[in-house]
């Protein structure tokens, strides 16, 4: 007995989230089903997903922005139903779509939020932070005025400035340029380096694979998780990289073909996979031959393995 | 020409109708709209029928049954039969009896009657002896509509059911004489009736518009969503959208009433101090209100028409208008719900008729339930989450 609960401290101190089954229904459609993921504290979890996908829905369930029909769980050790208001002072949230005040500066902000969370000294919290954010010079001016990248930087440092030990990142970087998302994910390995932990959310199969961990979830359902390796490892797929002249033809005349589950070109070659490997290798026979074209047997990538799933719990969830 | 060339300008040409189907497509987009918006519609329907209805039947130009108080120095059967007389006119309701010249003073001070008739000592005696004593009448006449009518009728009407009563002679053979007088606003001017009531019903547009959108717009701006995922309590919130704006109410009713004593000669014959201080409170009711809806409702445009809604009635029923105490009862008590109606008593009462405090504790006492209500509402209705 003794014993349990002192694991389950321990637990506690190691795991940043910890929720089981949870669900969520909007209007009758569930957006969210029975959905349990552990993220340890200190890393970075990538959480993966087509559009609609209930990566939003989830997030707001951990910060108590939603209430779950069913399940339960902690986040930072508090229940996520009962103690939302505790959560909040320790989780920072970044939205989706920038939710600070347009018609404020970038240092009313930022005070704003220092003053809200109680710090002793909103001031000078917030001149820290955009000395930080490298934001200086632009203090004064609006926040709807900066654009897309600085304004994602500002609501980084926004969320951030309250010290919290979990920051949930909803898709932080859409929209915002190359450099700008550089920048952003090293601050953000800056950040778990200091031991926060970071739950972000993405489209882009290139910060996936700057996470330590990732969940894939597709139609409210989690359907792989663990590190990159181990989620292309678990996905028991077989590629095939084409590559060659007039390969324009090609994918349709494979498509559909029995073994064959996906082709997709990636610029001047062709990833043609299958879940079964014997089967796959048989149906391209015809085409291995052909002297136009040279086979080669690779590793899925990452995008692979989630179009995959994505296309078998299509047939599973609709 | 080409056949290229043809093709082109056929694609440049503008579209047969063009204006007609651009037209159209803008106006069914909107119909789409306005039926998603379910609140809105049921407010196009609702809204006039049941303004109609409800100030059809309950304004009322010419008020009947005023409540009306006696001081009794004698207690006659000439005194009653006057008294029965004047109640025969249908313009007058006695609902209190008093004894004492500082009571009938103090009724009429804070509004809860609206005439006083007073019936001297030895007013019976001096009759008989064919003195043709004085029978006072007292009116409240800080709303000119409503005293006027009434006193109007005193004279001719008093005198004949008293003719038919006592058997007495002709009208011009009394016995005794009628001396109206119309107290705070002698003569009548409606401005000085108009202008303390136009303080509360600007404050009460202004105020209520100002937190009514408070809410719904940070959530038709996206910022409720990260405003609710940081620390801030729903009372929190809602002191942090109030305070600003009593502020900004104080500003303007002193504008107001600053114009009204400089430019249309209104007195303040009360406490400045109290009315401030009652000004404040009503601003505050109001902006609680504002508040409250902001919190039901869904976007800017029914907040907009819920303070419509709230608006209309706090201009036709709170006696600002037209006056209160010849509303039918029901009315009244719809009345007795808006901070208007008492902001109206009390800033009346402060400015013409010089009130204080002890004149005014109900409509105090009204103002701080209504702002309480509003905001136990606003606090249990605000959305924690974006369930």
């Amino acid at each position: 007995m003794n014993g349990g609960s002192t694991n389950a401290r321990s637990n506690a101190q190691a795991i940043a989230i910890d929720v089981e089954g949870l669900s969520k229904s909007f209007g009758g459609r569930e957006v969210v089903h029975d959905l349990s993921m552990q993220v340890k504290r200190g890393s970075i979890y990538g959480f993966l997903g087509p559009n609609g996908s209930g990566k939003t829905t989830t997030i707001r369930m951990l910060c108590g922005l939603l209430t779950p029909d069913s399940g339960n769980g902690t986040c930072l050790g508090y229940d996520i139903r009962r103690d939302a208001d505790k959560i909040k002072r320790k989780v920072g949230y970044m939205t989706q779509r920038f939710s600070l005040y347009q018609d404020l500066s970038v240092r009313e902000n930022l005070e704003f939020v220092a003053r809200l969370y109680g710090l002793p000294d909103a001031r000078s919290a917030a001149a820290e932070m955009i000395a930080r954010i490298g934001l200086g010079g632009r203090e004064e001016q609006l926040a709807g005025e900066l654009s897309g990248g600085w304004k994602q930087r500002l609501a980084l440092g926004a969320c951030t400035l309250p010290n919290p030990q979990l920051l949930l990142l909803d898709e932080p970087t859409a929209g915002v340029d190359p450099k700008a998302r550089r920048d952003f994910w090293n601050e953000i390995h800056a950040l778990a380096a200091e031991g926060l932990t970071v739950l972000v959310s993405t489209h882009y199969m290139d910060e996936a694979e700057r996470c330590h961990e990732i969940a894939y979830i597709a139609y409210g359902h989690l359907l792989a998780h663990g590190t990159v390796d181990d989620v292309i490892a678990k996905s028991k797929l077989t590629t095939y990289t084409v590559t060659g002249d007039d390969l324009n033809g090609l994918p349709a005349e494979l498509t559909g073909k029995p073994g064959i589950d996906m082709v997709a070109p990636f610029g001047t070659s062709l990833h043609v996979s299958g879940r079964d490997k014997a089967a796959l290798e048989a149906a391209i026979v015809p085409y291995r031959n052909n002297a136009k074209w040279h086979w080669q047997a690779g590793e899925p990538s990452l995008e692979d393995v989630f179009i995959d799933l994505m296309g078998r719990s299509k047939d599973n969830f609709q | 020409m080409s056949a290229t060339d043809m093709i082109r300008n056929g694609e440049d040409r503008e579209p047969a109708f063009g204006f007609w189907r651009r037209s159209y497509a803008m106006l069914l987009k909107e119909f789409i709209q306005l039926r998603r918006d379910r609140v809105s519609f049921a407010m196009i329907i609702m809204i006039p029928v049941m303004q109609l209805l409800l100030f059809g039947y309950a304004i009322n130009t010419t008020p009947r049954n005023l409540p009306s108080a006696v001081l009794l120095q004698e207690d006659t059967d000439l005194g009653r039969s006057i008294l029965k007389a004047m109640e025969n006119t249908r313009y007058f309701r006695f609902t209190r009896e008093v004894h004492t010249v500082e009571e009938f003073d103090q009724l009429l001070q804070s509004g809860k009657v609206l005439f006083g008739v007073e019936i001297p000592r030895g007013f019976e005696r001096a009759v008989r002896r064919g003195d043709k004593p004085a029978l006072l009448v007292a009116a409240d006449a800080t709303d000119p509509v409503a005293a006027g009518s009434a006193l109007g009728a005193l004279g001719p009407l008093v005198q004949s059911a008293l003719a038919h009563d006592l058997h007495i002679g002709d009208p011009p053979d009394m016995p005794f004489e009628i001396r109206a007088h119309a107290r705070y606003n002698p003569a009548a001017e409606s401005r000085l009736n108009i202008v303390p009531g136009l303080v509360g019903t600007i404050l009460t547009m202004t105020m209520l518009i100002f937190t009514a959108l408070s809410v719904t717009r940070e959530i038709e701006r996206g910022t409720m969503e990260s405003l609710l995922s940081m620390p801030i309590k729903p009372v929190e919130v809602m002191f942090g959208k109030i305070v600003p704006y009593v502020i900004v109410g104080f500003v303007q009713a002193a504008l107001i009433i600053g114009i009204g004593v400089l430019l249309f000669g209104v007195p303040i014959l009360g406490s400045l101090t109290l009315l401030a201080l009652l000004t404040t409170l009503f601003i505050t009711t109001n902006l609680s209100i504002g508040y409250t809806f902001s919190t039901i409702v869904q976007n800017q445009l029914q907040a907009m028409q819920l303070s419509m809604m709230f608006f209309l009635p706090s201009i036709l029923l709170s006696g600002f208008m037209f006056p209160f105490a010849g509303m039918p009862v029901w009315a009244q008590y719809v009345g007795e719900g808006l901070p208007l109606t008492h902001f109206v008593r009390i800033v009346r009462a402060i400015m013409l008729k010089g009130a204080g405090m002890q004149n005014l504790q109900y409509d105090t006492i009204a103002l701080v339930a209504l702002m309480l209500i509003a905001m136990t509402i606003a606090v249990t209705r605000f959305r924690r989450t974006l369930d």
